[in-house]
């Protein structure tokens, strides 16, 4: 991720040349806007627009609606529980993935990447086959909001590992073992030296995953049991609400997740960009 | 024995991060497996080539084969004009074209039901000319455009600011049309970055749930993709049939990866 954010900070080179050379770009970029318009903003737009269709009294009763509310509450308080677990076992991961060596680490490295390739459905599938009512382990989480968490670290593992992985390879040792050298401890010299360079790209990697798991469908439907007041979230409760044909108040419920889920991409593009600036000096 | 307590250390965080990822991924995904084939590799084989399941797989390969090569050239194209370009409007969507990664997926199916259901601001027109799109083939697959979206272009966005106008200029210099230098000297450069794209493109393609289930309608044997089949096999308690379409996206998924690894390493020569 942070490869990507230091390509973009890049300044981009002016364009010399003649009239027809601009011309392209202007085109592709003019035929780029119309496909995204029709495909992405003006969907988003309708979203926005139905869900003022009844007035703001209407949209606010909609949002503050008991089951509504709910589920947008147990979204967001598990959505911050898995980030923060992510923020250590990413971490961890990605330090063990860069220092350590042991046979089958490539195998492992790639394995990484299987929740973002493997199909939601699946991933609640496969958590339900071990961990579910008919599963061999000696416990059962089926329809609790403990599996609503663990299909929720599931698909947001690559997360924090990939956007810190980067930045470890990155990472001059010399400081390392300077302070190792001076007396500090293991501990101390991760907690004082590799720690406060890993920050915007641990931060990154969490807003990434809080949104993921903000919005999330596909791995909690089956897992859950969509309980109501319990273990639906809030995708769940919309998928609900446009099934029964209340389209008003998914749209609604809708305009809080579009917001909360463009507060962490803006959050996101602005901790890499300013990484980038002091790494680039 | 500062030596041998780091090592101490050392393999207990190795031993907990690959704990961590056995419990949560490895064993999970080896448990479809072995429950797949358990009773055999012919009733699983039996289990996916029923006729809705050969409907459903077709469907998700139709949904592959228009939603990646639209999003391929429109990627390109869209990375070309924001790197190269100066354009009014550019700013903006260089902003929106990430969102599809942010949105949750019923809110694209929302999105696309509003504008191009039957009493859709676009759709309405189609429905009085007796095309349908939600509910229908059309419907899915603008979803499944919508969430693969942003792939291409942010794999090729860096690698075209990082090869620069150089060569394009001295192509341009020297004679070269456009087209002729997007051919012969752009394209050549980040073609590895546009196969990255495509793969993790048709992985999303593949694999997209939520959007679809909204806009299907989910309909058994018609509008039914291979993730939805999956579901619909497991809330009618057909497990085996389940695991069995789920094993057959996974090796899919499996064989996405191999090909990120395989573009990795040439990306790096």
């Amino acid at each position: 991720m942070s490869v990507r954010a230091d390509a973009a900070a890049l300044p981009a080179r002016p364009v010399r040349g003649g009239l027809a050379r601009a011309a392209g770009p202007a085109v592709g970029g003019a035929l780029a806007t119309a496909y995204i318009s029709l495909i992405v903003l003006i969907p988003l737009a309708a979203v926005v627009v139905e869900s003022t269709a009844g007035g703001l009294s209407a949209f606010w009763s909609a949002i503050t609606g008991a089951q509504a509310f709910g589920a947008m509450r147990f979204t967001v308080v598990v959505s911050l529980a898995v980030v923060a677990v992510n923020i250590l076992t990413g971490t961890l991961i990605a330090w063990v993935l860069v220092r350590d060596r042991f046979p089958g680490k490539r195998a492992i490295n790639a394995l990484i990447d299987l929740p973002f390739a493997l199909p939601t459905i699946v991933a609640g599938l496969v958590l339900l086959a071990l961990y579910g009512p008919k599963g061999p382990a000696p416990f059962d989480i089926g329809f609790t909001r403990i599996a609503v968490a663990l299909a929720l670290l599931f698909v947001t593992l690559p997360f924090v590992v990939r956007s810190v992985q980067p930045v470890l390879m990155e990472l001059d040792r010399e400081m390392e073992e300077a302070a190792a050298s001076l007396g500090a401890k293991p501990a101390t010299v991760f907690r004082r030296v590799v720690l406060p360079n890993l920050v915007p790209a641990i931060a990154a990697g969490a807003g990434l995953a809080f949104a993921r798991a903000l919005g999330e469908f596909g791995s909690v439907v089956l897992i859950s049991g969509n309980i109501p007041f319990k273990t639906e979230v809030a995708s769940v409760f919309l998928f609900g609400q446009i099934e029964s044909d209340n389209t008003a108040g998914a749209a609604s419920v809708s305009v809080v997740l579009l917001v909360l889920s463009f507060v962490l991409l803006l959050f996101v593009s602005w901790i890499s960009t300013r990484g980038v600036r002091r790494g680039g000096g | 024995m500062v030596v041998a307590s780091s090592r101490r250390s050392r393999i207990t965080l190795r031993v907990i991060a690959l704990g961590y990822l056995a419990l949560l991924l490895a064993i999970p995904v080896a448990m479809v497996f072995y429950r797949t084939f358990e009773h055999g590799f012919g009733s699983a084989w039996e289990a996916v080539t029923t006729p809705p399941a050969q409907h459903a797989f077709y469907l998700t390969c139709l949904m592959v084969v228009i939603a990646v090569p639209l999003n391929t050239l429109f990627g390109v194209g869209l990375a070309l004009a924001l790197v190269r370009g100066r354009w009014r409007g550019k700013t903006l969507v260089s902003a929106i074209v990430d969102l599809p990664f942010a949105i949750s997926p019923v809110v694209v199916g929302l999105a696309l039901i509003l504008v191009y259901g039957n009493s859709g601001w676009i759709g309405s027109w189609f429905a009085d000319n007796g095309v349908r799109i939600i509910f229908s083939t059309p419907g899915m697959v603008l979803a499944t455009i919508f969430v693969s979206l942003p792939f291409v272009v942010r794999e090729v966005v860096p690698v075209l600011r990082e090869i620069g106008t150089d060569q394009e200029e001295a192509a341009h210099v020297l004679g070269a049309g456009p087209l002729q230098t997007f051919w012969r000297i752009t394209l050549p450069a980040i073609r590895w970055g546009v196969a990255y794209g495509v793969i993790l493109t048709t992985a999303r393609s593949l694999g997209e749930f939520g959007a679809v289930a909204v806009v299907s309608g989910k309909i058994e044997g018609q509008t039914e993709t291979m993730t939805l089949f999956v579901e619909q096999r497991y809330q009618a308690f057909d497990l085996a049939g389940a695991y069995a379409a789920a094993v057959v996206l996974a090796l899919l998924a499996l064989a996405v990866i191999a090909g990120m690894t395989l573009l990795d390493r040439r990306k790096e020569t």
